[in-house]
């Protein structure tokens, strides 16, 4: 049973592989084929929907990586279930509607594949029992999308709305990342369900405020939140069943179901009150505002998503049970009626060619269903009784009425972004297809029933839902308020609540919606605020430091890469010279102890040797001569290892000075003549930054002898090596067998320091840099 | 420059070297050698065939590009590691062939590590000296 939770993640992923492929040898089949998938897994999930909802929830776990707690498990309850359905169902309708949308477009098929992986990578987010495992998916879903909005890369708008969606969510997911490893480090595990037993230790935690703000970033951005609002509605820029897929239902409710997940454990304080329900607020006016003065469809829409968001924000913040139960059932609501409006807003924008509401009107003659199903799902986002959005917005003003703290704040927001939000709802089901006729005079063509029926089902579906809410309330959103609550409460929906205040608030929304609706055009007309987005706000702050970065980077650059080998050699001395010396210093001081300076005469002769060759090769002015004289310098090193028992170390060494030696006679022949350029000042410094790294170095070494090494890793090495590493060449074991991990991390240096030389000597006419 | 002393001596020297090389990677588990150092005799060898008869016929006597070389190498060394995980054993552990080869022992992925490293440090260093001497 629980291997069933693997499979409904991975065939979407499996079945996105494939998609491309279907479309180019199947394409008459493929278009009904892909809608299968997400209608099988609906009713997989309505399958095991009974027993979710009874309260034992569904877990599935692969180790991942155990030495850090993270295993790729996935966790099915109540409020997973609600998500995962909302996945699949309105999965199944995009799937139906994109085919006919989108005709005889080649690219069909990698839409469709992008869409199908979309689905995996959400429903894995949903269903995922890790914090790991749900980061994992968070990303992946955030790149669907970034390759969904800019699915029309040759627009240069297109590429534009998807960076900035991939930034801004990108951005908070980094912030995600690290609420959850603070999370796991609190409590000790990154198992959801063992997580969420222990939110009262999460909350008494010294680090649970830097957790939260981390979360609700990450959060915050993916449900583009105030004031990382501006990516949603410049994501419109993707295909229609895109943005009512991922940017109105699905996607950008994540947000949203972390904050509803996590919930249990990061809920409930002051902090998080306030910036919930004071972000949601902000969301919801600047949303609901703005919807209403733009004129093209998919912007009104999508600007009221961004309202709706809010909505949702401000109810998790309130956290009492009435507000948890309102938002459960506003989400789906919202789903369905937004994923209906989107859907028709593409089939007007396929049939009477624009989407542009000035110039819309009196569809609903040519496309009456189309028609039906955007009216039906206006007037549910109106919340017209007897609609499920009805329902709804009782209870969120109820919820807001009852609230403890702020209670008549939180009323009058949530009732103007209602009000708001009726005119929007006139604007984007009633206007175009019911209004006055338009002029100049459109002639739209009928679409065809896969292009309304995808639209009208959703719709459909949220009149029964308010035709009967007791059902819906008991199988679904309870168990989703369980999970967020931490403990199950009854939920008993009805339409008919009687005569109270917060129906006759209902009733004064609706009238100043229509209100506002009949006086739109005249106040917009005065309205500086027009289509244009980005003047101010947020959006602007995004694009002045998008255009900063790479000036700063250019100049940081500039500044650091200046092209002159002396000026590298010169910072990664000092570099060098000031992290040990600064080491040294604090740690173990100079060393006192030096062991008395012994040895035969040939060991005197060779170190003399050496020095005279150090000597030489910088008073020298000829480059053969200071060739030589390094040369001497490297045999008599090899000498020294010789005469202390390396001979592996000497052999390698000897190889490499000739190798060196011949390198530069190479070279030498291209260089100009010996010149001296530099002024005495500059010899001066060059001096003293050659002694300082000599020193240093004699420091380090003088300090690694007076000190003893711990004999144990000498010995285990030398009784280890043949035994364990079959040779008796302990320094050959040592480099191929016992610390190979090293040596071909070291060999990879060597392979790329080889590109790098390669790409320097083939340069060097002057190409490029 | 040509010089024929250096031109004669490098055709027998040049095999010679090889050989030597050779038998440093392979007794390098036991007695002073080893990859690295087999590799730089290897670059060495024809360091000397290039500074005799020029870049060009350095580059045919090789047959392969040196580049090449320190990708082949690399993918050795790798390969060494990735085929104890067939067995079920974390990367790079060692395994040994039950029965000693003739010539060199017991035979190992050890063996095939170094065999990567010989390869990728004569290709490295023969890449910088092929492109230095390059006119």
């Amino acid at each position: 049973m629980n291997d069933m939770l693997i499979a409904i993640v991975l065939s979407g992923f499996l079945a996105a592989l494939a998609a491309p492929a279907l479309y180019h040898f199947f394409p008459r089949w493929a278009g009904r084929l892909c809608p299968l998938l997400p209608l099988a897994l609906f009713a997989c999930l309505l399958t095991v929907a009974g027993q979710v909802s009874a309260g034992t929830p569904l877990i599935f776990s692969l180790p991942w990586i155990p030495s850090l707690g993270i295993s790729f498990s996935l966790y099915l309850d109540g409020l997973g279930l609600l998500f995962a359905l909302l996945v699949t169902g309105i999965g199944f309708l995009v799937f139906l509607y994109t085919p006919a949308y989108m005709g005889n477009d080649v690219r069909l098929g990698r839409l469709t594949g992008w869409l199908l992986a979309f689905m995996a990578a959400m429903l894995g987010t949903t269903l995922a029992g890790n914090l790991i495992t749900l980061f994992v998916f968070w990303e992946l879903t955030g790149i669907c999308s970034y390759m969904l909005i800019g699915f029309d890369h040759e627009q240069e708008e297109a590429r534009r709305a998807a960076l900035q969606a991939i930034l801004v969510t990108g951005i908070g997911g980094l912030a995600l990342l690290a609420g959850f490893i603070l999370l796991g480090n609190i409590s000790g595990t990154m198992e959801l369900a063992e997580l969420l037993g222990g939110g009262d230790i999460v909350r008494a935690h010294p680090l649970y405020l830097p957790a939260l703000m981390l979360v609700l970033a990450g959060a915050f951005t993916k449900s583009a939140q105030f004031p990382y609002h501006f990516w949603l509605p410049s994501a419109m820029a993707a295909p229609t069943p895109v943005s009512a897929y991922l940017h109105s239902a699905t996607m950008v409710k994540l947000g949203i179901y972390l904050l509803a997940r996590l919930s249990p454990v990061l809920g409930g304080t002051e902090a998080w009150f306030f910036c919930l329900t004071l972000t949601g607020g902000m969301t919801l006016l600047l949303g609901a505002g703005l919807a209403i003065v733009r004129n093209d469809l998919k912007q009104i829409l999508a600007w009221s998503t961004v309202a709706a968001l809010g909505t949702l924000t401000l109810l998790l913040g309130l956290g009492s049970p009435l507000a948890a139960t309102a938002a459960m059932l506003f989400l789906p609501v919202h789903a369905l009626y937004k994923s209906a409006l989107f859907l028709s807003a593409g089939a007007v924008d396929h049939g009477a060619g624009t989407r542009d509401i000035s110039r819309l009107g009196g569809l609903a003659r040519s496309m009456p269903w189309v028609a039906a199903a955007a009216g039906l799902a206006a007037l549910s986002m109106a919340g017209m009784p007897p609609l499920a959005g009805f329902i709804a917005k009782e209870l969120l003003y109820e919820a807001n009425v009852q609230t403890q703290v702020w209670s008549t704040a939180v009323t009058a927001i949530a009732v103007l972004g209602s009000v708001l939000t009726v005119t929007a709802a006139l604007l984007a089901g009633y206007l175009p297809f019911f209004g006055k006729r338009a002029d100049p005079p459109l002639h739209p063509h009928p679409v065809d029933a896969r292009l309304w029926l995808p639209a009208l089902l959703p719709a459909l579906a949220g009149l029964l839902i308010g035709l009967f809410p007791g059902y819906f309330g008991r199988w679904l959103v309870a168990p989703a308020v369980a999970s967020i609550l931490g403990n199950p409460i009854p939920v008993e929906l009805a339409l008919w609540h009687g005569i109270n205040p917060v129906l006759w608030l209902s009733l004064a929304t609706l009238a100043s919606g229509l209100c506002i609706f009949a006086l739109r055009s005249p106040l917009t007309a005065r309205l500086p605020i027009r289509e244009r987005d980005g003047v101010w706000g947020a959006e602007r702050l995004y694009n002045v430091l998008l255009d900063l970065l790479p000036r700063f980077s250019s100049a940081v650059t500039n500044r650091l890469q200046s092209g002159r080998l002396r000026y590298y050699l010169m910072t990664v001395v000092g570099v060098t010279v000031s992290l040990l010396a600064y080491t040294l210093i604090n740690t173990s001081g100079l060393p006192s102890n030096l062991p008395r300076p012994d040895g035969g005469l040939h060991e005197w002769l060779t170190a003399f040797v050496i020095l005279a060759g150090a000597l030489m090769a910088t008073v020298t002015s000829s480059r053969l001569a200071a060739v030589a004289a390094l040369g001497t310098v490297g045999y008599g090193v090899a000498l020294i290892y010789i005469l202390f028992g390396a001979p592996d170390l000497a052999m390698t060494q000897f190889c490499i000075e000739t190798l060196s030696i011949i390198l530069f006679v190479l070279v030498l022949h291209k260089l100009p003549r010996f010149t001296q350029f530099s002024s005495p000042l500059s010899r001066l410094r060059d001096l003293l930054v050659a002694l300082s790294i000599g020193g240093i170095m004699m420091l380090l070494v003088l300090l690694a002898i007076s000190q003893p090494l711990p004999p144990h890793l000498k010995n285990w090495f030398l009784e280890q090596s043949l035994p364990a590493g079959h040779g008796r060449n302990v320094v050959n074991v040592i480099l191929v067998d016992f610390r190979a991990l090293d040596t071909l991390g070291e060999i990879t240096v060597l392979a790329v320091a080889a590109l790098g030389v390669y790409g320097l000597l083939k340069n060097r006419d002057g190409k490029g840099t | 420059m040509h010089s024929l002393i250096l031109a004669t001596a490098i055709r027998l020297l040049l095999p010679l070297m090889l050989l030597f090389s050779l038998f440093l990677l392979l007794r390098g588990h036991n007695e002073p050698g080893g990859g690295f150092v087999g590799g730089l005799v290897v670059a060495a060898a024809f360091a000397l065939y290039t500074l005799a008869h020029g870049e060009q016929e350095g580059r045919r006597m090789l047959r392969i590009d040196p580049l090449r070389l320190v990708a082949i190498g690399l993918l050795v060394a790798l390969l060494s590691g990735l085929l104890p995980l067939l067995g079920g054993l974390p990367f790079l552990t060692a395994l040994w062939s039950s029965l000693p080869a003739p010539v060199i022992g017991h035979a190992g992925t050890p063996l095939l590590f170094d065999l990567g490293v010989y390869l990728l440090v004569a290709g490295m260093a023969l890449l910088i000296i092929f492109n230095l001497m390059e006119e």
